[in-house]
């Protein structure tokens, strides 16, 4: 009796914890709200599983315990039963897959006229580089990183003189214009992760990573390192400012080329 | 109607085979320390695999002490902080989960189940469990090199772990990855051991289709890690090569702290590949033996046949096979080509249906049963509740693009802990209070039981239900402190505070489990001849505990299924499996 009792008090307590606690996602600031939706959706569908089964569970707990002269029913298995069970998780397991999917078709595919930022991570700091007036990154390679070239660019490569490098500083971006981050490390796995982006990429040494977001809210965010990275890893912050389009603007003016940061550390 | 329990006709053997002769122990060493019986040697690996899982459970307090509490405790810095989550993650996964299901059950369980007198390879199953050992040993060790162990998570990711800014780079990692080979080569004489022993020594009647659920887990969860190891294993071969030869396998050019490394031109992910190849199935080859118990304990205890046995066993087997093609899950932001994305995400919720069959059918043997609410069926009920969370919250993190805001958060953190941590550790109490007293001889203590069952399983649904939605707010894993962090509330340092204190009782109470696994043998209530009643071979020994050699002169003979419970006109709710149909019992 009391095993059944405390299995709905583990199923009541559990869904009012959910509604009723104050522990919840960020609000968005980014254009995934569809990631936030796919997840209600799952929200819906495992609640509702969750729910019927552990209920059940009580009730045959409660119904059938032993009591003396109690016999079981003999019934090794129902085809017919087992069908509609199996067709009905398929239907709940489509209707989460089917949204997630076409959300993940949209979450790679940046759309055309994004503008390209780069992140790089090292331990344990956030880099970032723009494309100049050209509008194009240079090329780049680890070989290439020493102290007065940081972020490893090819000092051969016209394109990338004039890209904005900011070391140590914040990433601004323009408000309502969908960006895409290219991610790159210089040293071991890193994880560029704004909650209130949704959005989040490892940075892979060797390789360039990317996603994509369209900032929708004026402020400040945290950036996180979500990927494992060494002792430092938890101090391992920065902070995305998204600004309107004058700021950004000014913004973007202030901040040193790859060939005044190159002329600066050679005047040293 | 379903011909799997049929005894008609004569019983089919899969080959017959003479009676073999056994090798016979003829001193103290060779029965109990260097011991061929695959019962020694099974509670041999489990005694091995709970001491080193009770340094994990220590190393699991020491890290909630850092996350309930930051910076209260002078012994906990950032450094050990991050060897105690490595250790932590590492003994209990492969050390205790794997080694105690397959080497502890699988040894005690697969030969007295299917009727036979041991292993196929009594000799090559002693070194198996030697091997394992000496696995255990280098990794303790560990613990002691200058440096100490590693601390690059469980899962090792190059090029963070073989670099200095990661603990344990001098030894630590080195230690860490010979044990793996070590317990790999041990692993595998044990597991090619079950695997012909259950398709060769079957007794006379009993099929493939007759066998127990546990076997089937047991035996299917041991082919998958036959062919999910190896991964690991050359990924750890190629990882050594790194760091001690200066190949460049995993690691590309690397600049740490302004100098160049020597290394260029490696591909860090491949490790991942490689790694989730051997890591995803690995979940499975925990949770196979754990779905195949708990079975037999519902359904022992429910006095009813397992509903949809041939359902069940075709999800096993599905499971086991879908289970090699969903590792790309782990990876969604790795940085793999973002296609994958469609086709892992596709896979692996495809694998929640036969999962779900199987919760189902659990819940459906239940329904109209007669439920005598024992030890192992609480244990197996509270399994049940854990593993529906613990499933539910896998088809968050499966779906691709749900998973992007989670993974590397602490949901990853509380859902693998219900699915893979709690529920197969439930099975595992629920299965030593269920076989204790066929090992023993006598039973566990009820009342010390029933307050182990209630703080362990409501505490553990405490622990991990609200770390949950911690890892919806954002707060990620690995992190030594938060620090000040805009997003994250401070109510959440007051649920990490609970979670702490909760993980406290919930250790005190494994040392009172502890306390009556080791005073039973000696003072508990004797239990006799087959006290669950259940239909299964390892309860119609002739012998309790059983012998050497299980069955005394003759083999038994199988006439039925395993899941013969109040079977309408029989005289008893329970007939064994080696009962002919002549014996007042109905075919």
């Amino acid at each position: 009796m009391h095993v059944a009792l405390i299995l709905i008090a583990l199923v009541i307590g559990s869904v009012a914890f959910h509604l009723l606690s104050p522990w919840w996602w960020t609000p968005i600031a980014s254009n995934w709200q569809y990631i936030d939706a796919t997840m209600i959706i799952t929200f819906w569908i495992t609640g509702f599983v969750f729910v019927a089964v552990v209920s059940f569970m009580a009730y045959c707990v409660f119904r059938f315990r032993h009591i003396e002269g109690r016999t079981a029913a003999y019934q090794p298995e129902s085809k017919k039963l087992e069908f509609w069970l199996m067709a009905g998780t398929a239907l709940g397991v489509a209707a989460m897959l089917a949204p997630g999917l076409v959300v993940w078709n949209s979450f790679i595919n940046p759309p055309p006229g994004t503008t390209t930022v780069e992140v790089v991570g090292q331990q344990w700091q956030w880099s970032f580089r723009l494309p100049g007036k050209d509008g194009r990154l240079g090329l780049s390679d680890t070989r290439f990183v020493n102290a007065s070239n940081p972020l490893g660019l090819n000092p051969l490569d016209p394109h990338a003189q004039d890209n904005v490098l900011v070391l140590g500083g914040d990433l601004h971006l323009p408000v309502n214009k969908p960006a895409k981050l290219l991610l790159r490390s210089i040293d071991v796995v890193h994880d560029f992760y704004v909650p209130e982006f949704r959005a989040k990429m490892d940075l892979m040494p060797g390789i360039e990573t990317y996603f994509w977001i369209t900032p929708t809210r004026i402020g400040s965010f945290e950036i996180l390192c979500a990927g494992f990275c060494g002792v430092g890893h938890p101090f391992m912050r920065g902070n995305v400012v998204v600004d309107s389009d004058e700021d950004y603007q000014k913004w973007l003016q202030a901040q040193p080329t790859f060939a005044q940061t190159r002329k600066s550390a050679a005047a040293q | 109607m379903v011909e799997i329990r049929a005894g008609e006709g004569e019983p089919l053997h899969p080959a017959s085979f003479d009676d073999v002769e056994l090798y016979h122990p003829r001193s103290w060493l060779t029965k109990y320390v260097f011991s061929q019986d695959a019962k020694i040697i099974a509670i041999q690996y489990a005694v091995t695999a709970i001491s080193f899982g009770l340094v994990a459970l220590v190393l699991s307090w020491l890290m909630r002490l850092q996350l309930g509490f930051p910076g209260k405790f002078s012994l906990i810095d950032q450094n050990n902080y991050y060897q105690f989550i490595t250790m932590h993650g590492m003994i209990m996964v492969v050390y205790l989960l794997t080694a105690l299901f397959l080497g502890g059950f699988g040894n005690y369980l697969i030969p007295l189940m299917i009727g036979a007198r041991d292993m196929a390879f009594p000799y090559v199953n002693m070194l198996s469990y030697w091997i394992y050992q000496l696995a255990v040993l280098v990794l303790v060790a560990s613990f002691f090199v200058p440096g100490g162990s590693t601390g690059a998570g469980w899962t090792l990711y190059p090029p963070q772990s073989l670099l200095s800014g990661t603990p344990g780079q001098q030894w630590g990692i080195i230690l860490m990855f010979a044990s793996l080979i070590l317990f790999i080569i041990g692993f595998t004489m044990g597991g090619l051991n079950y695997v012909v022993t259950v398709l060769q020594l079957r007794a006379r009647g009993m099929t493939m289709m007759r066998l127990p659920l546990t076997v089937w887990g047991i035996f299917t969860a041991t082919v998958m890690a036959l062919l999910a190891f190896p991964g690991l294993f050359v990924a750890s071969v190629m990882m050594l090569f790194d760091r001690l030869l200066g190949t460049s396998f995993f690691m590309p050019t690397i600049v740490e702290n302004g100098q160049h490394l020597g290394y260029s031109g490696g591909s860090p992910i491949l490790f991942q590949h490689l790694f989730w190849f051997f890591g995803h199935p690995e979940v499975y080859i925990v949770a196979l033996p754990a779905f195949g118990i708990v079975s037999d304990l519902i359904s022992t205890h429910a006095r009813k046949n397992i509903f949809g046995y041939r359902m069940m066993v075709w999800a096993i087997v599905i499971i086991g096979a879908l289970s090699f093609v969903v590792w790309g899950h782990h990876m969604y932001v790795s940085g793999m080509d973002p296609n994958f994305g469609f086709f892992f995400a596709t896979s692996t919720l495809i694998i929640a249906v036969p999962t779900a069959i199987k919760v189902y059918n659990w819940v459906l043997t239940l329904w109209r049963a007669d439920i005598h609410l024992t030890l192992p069926m609480l244990f197996a009920l509270a399994f049940i509740v854990t593993f529906v969370i613990g499933g539910i919250t896998g088809l968050f993190l499966g779906n691709v693009v749900v998973d992007v805001p989670l993974s590397g958060t602490m949901f990853v953190v509380a859902h693998f802990h219900m699915v893979m941590g709690v529920a197969p550790i439930l099975v595992i109490f629920g299965a030593i209070y269920h076989w204790y007293p066929l090992i023993t001889g006598r039973f566990l203590d009820e009342k010390l039981g029933q307050f182990h069952f209630w703080i362990t399983f409501l505490g553990t649904y405490a622990i991990f239900f609200p770390m949950h939605y911690l890892g919806l707010i954002g707060v990620p894993r690995r992190y030594y402190a938060l620090g000040e962090t805009a997003f994250i509330p401070p109510s959440a340092a007051t649920l990490n505070e609970f979670i702490t204190i909760a993980a406290l009782i919930v250790g005190f109470a494994q040392m009172v489990f502890l306390y009556n696994l080791i005073t039973s043998v000696f003072w508990g209530k004797e239990a006799g001849h087959n006290p669950w009643r259940a239909t299964t071979l390892e309860w119609q020994t002739p012998d309790v505990p059983p012998a050497h050699g299980n069955w005394g002169k003759n083999l038994p003979v199988v006439y039925r299924w395993a899941y013969d419970y109040s079977v309408p006109g029989a005289k008893q709710d329970f007939i064994p499996q080696n009962q002919p149909p002549s014996e007042g019992a109905p075919a």
